[in-house]
């Protein structure tokens, strides 16, 4: 079973989303780092760029693969976490913590209220 | 329908991931690639390698036959030694890579790759066809009554010997299994069932290779991960086994090696007797050598931080010309940075010699070496007589 914290909101390729205001802060699921296992390098989004929901905006690579990870918002950039371009560990160790990605400021609040919550995407993975 | 081997269950009690591999259902990793990888380094590891393939030949004509089946100097092997070997076709490209051991005076064991064992039989079964009638022999595939593990690290040595007790009665004849030397071969007892033991690898640390019947396979390795518990053993996966040879630059039969690619192409000539006597492949592999090669395979490490190298990816010169194409790539666990083999252009394989890895469409640095990529102390209790067969294969 993995951790699946009830204040976030999840995309189902495996995104969570913290919401604080209108920013909004984005990782990988603990489900997402156990499958892709050790992370040893992170491709992180340029600060000040726009995405719209579903673009890839980030790649992670564990020793097998490489996987890219999509902006569960519309919005802009507005800081990326350089911690863990450094070490990437921190995602495996602490996904909902260190080891967060990229903070976007949205465009589009409604997204949000589209995303899976905790128990949605609990069911999606099959726990 | 993925074939399984007598270990499964005990893999999928451990909690192991499991992937296909050479048409096996196999365990990938366990608790993780990197702590499997850093535990064969630094204490010990054990796989279960049950999916490779196992042939047996023998009869007074065997030797002469598989001397002319494969590229290393048979004559040399003395009962209870191996030796690390190459199969070609007629072009000079590898059938396979392999191991043969010389288990009795007209007996030798082949362990050959899991996703090449069906071919190998073909090529085998052609080639016993057209072997001219002399003395006879037999060719047998032992491969589904077998299960065989690798133990491998530096403390294997002291865990082997507390589950397999006792001298050896077949192969070299030694005391215990531990004073094996790099290479050499053995039949052990346990339980009252034989175990053919050999100290070989794939990992480039000091340990052992089994082979035993695949009724006993459970119980041995739970024997064996019990025995091992006080060195740190652990199971590992495929995983680890591809980054710990990966850093030691041994080839992979579909990645360094083909049908397409010769040994000399892959820096294995010191594995090719081309002074030993006519064999399948010798006229491709004299003319290639004469003529000068156009490719060759080399180690590769990246600097500074970037995204761990692929199969496929383009390797490029520092001018942005395309060279070749890389074959392994990983994330060392032991350096912590990027290392890879690739197949270039001859001209360009210098070590020390920077190119550039595209990924994603940017061209990375990296810098050519020598094969170890990551350098070992040579394996210490075997009392190796000569390094570790693999390793003495140079990049360039």
């Amino acid at each position: 079973m993995s951790d699946i914290p009830t204040e976030l909101r999840y995309a189902s390729t495996h995104e969570w989303v913290r919401l604080d205001g209108d920013l909004a802060t984005v990782g990988i699921s603990d489900h997402a780092q156990a499958e892709l296992t050790d992370i040893v390098y992170v491709e992180l989004p340029e600060v000040g760029a726009d995405v719209a929901a579903g673009d890839s905006c980030a790649v992670v690579e564990s020793v097998k693969t490489a996987s890219d990870v999509y902006a569960p918002l519309s919005g802009k950039i507005i800081a990326v976490n350089e911690a863990v371009a450094k070490d990437p560990a921190l995602i495996n160790t602490d996904p909902y913590g260190e080891g967060w990605l990229f903070q976007i400021k949205p465009s589009d609040l409604s997204e949000y209220e589209d995303l899976l919550d905790a128990d949605a995407y609990a069911e999606q993975i099959g726990e | 329908m993925l074939k399984r081997t007598p270990l499964y269950e005990a893999h999928c009690r451990l909690g192991a991931r499991m992937v296909e591999f050479g048409g096996w259902e196999m365990p990938l990793l366990y608790r993780g690639i990197v702590e499997e990888h850093l535990a064969v380094r630094q204490a010990a590891g054990v796989f279960d390698i049950s999916h490779m393939g196992n042939f047996t030949v023998a009869g007074p004509g065997a030797g002469a036959f598989l001397n002319h089946c494969l590229t290393n100097d048979l004559d040399r092997l003395a009962v209870g030694q191996g030796q690390y070997t190459l199969m070609c076709n007629e072009r000079g490209g590898v059938v396979d890579d392999l191991y043969v051991f010389r288990v009795k005076p007209d007996e030798y064991l082949l362990v050959v790759n899991a996703a090449r064992t069906r071919a190998d039989w073909e090529w085998l079964d052609a080639l016993v066809d057209a072997a001219p009638t002399g003395d006879g022999f037999n060719l047998r595939d032992d491969t589904d009554r077998l299960a065989a593990l690798a133990l491998q690290g530096p403390r294997a040595a002291e865990i082997l010997p507390r589950v397999i007790e006792g001298g050896s009665i077949a192969g070299m004849l030694v005391a215990g299994v531990a004073e094996l030397k790099k290479n050499q071969w053995a039949g052990f007892v346990f339980r009252g069932h034989p175990v053919g033991v050999a100290r070989t690898g794939y990992t480039g640390e000091d340990g052992f290779e089994l082979v035993l019947p695949a009724g006993l396979a459970e119980e041995f390795w739970t024997l064996l991960l019990a025995a091992g518990k006080a060195c740190a053993l652990q199971p590992a996966g495929l995983g680890a086994r591809d980054t710990l040879r990966t850093e030691m630059g041994y080839p992979l039969y579909g990645h360094e090696l083909s049908e397409d690619i010769t040994p000399l192409e892959a820096g294995l000539q010191r594995f090719v007797a081309l002074s030993k006597g006519d064999f399948v492949g010798r006229n491709a592999l004299l003319a290639q050598a004469e003529e000068g090669l156009r490719r060759r395979l080399v180690g590769f490490r990246m600097e500074g931080r970037t995204p761990p190298p692929r199969p496929g990816m383009e390797v490029q010169d520092t001018g942005g010309r395309v060279i070749g194409r890389v074959t392994s790539g990983t994330q060392s666990p032991s350096l912590g940075t990027g290392i890879g083999m690739a197949l270039i252009a001859a001209a360009e394989a210098v070590e020390g010699r920077p190119i550039r890895v595209v990924m994603r469409g940017r061209a990375h640095p990296a810098v050519i070496v020598r094969r170890p990529i990551l350098s070992r102390p040579k394996p210490g209790s075997g009392g190796a007589s000569n390094d570790s067969a693999l390793s003495a294969s140079k990049a360039g």
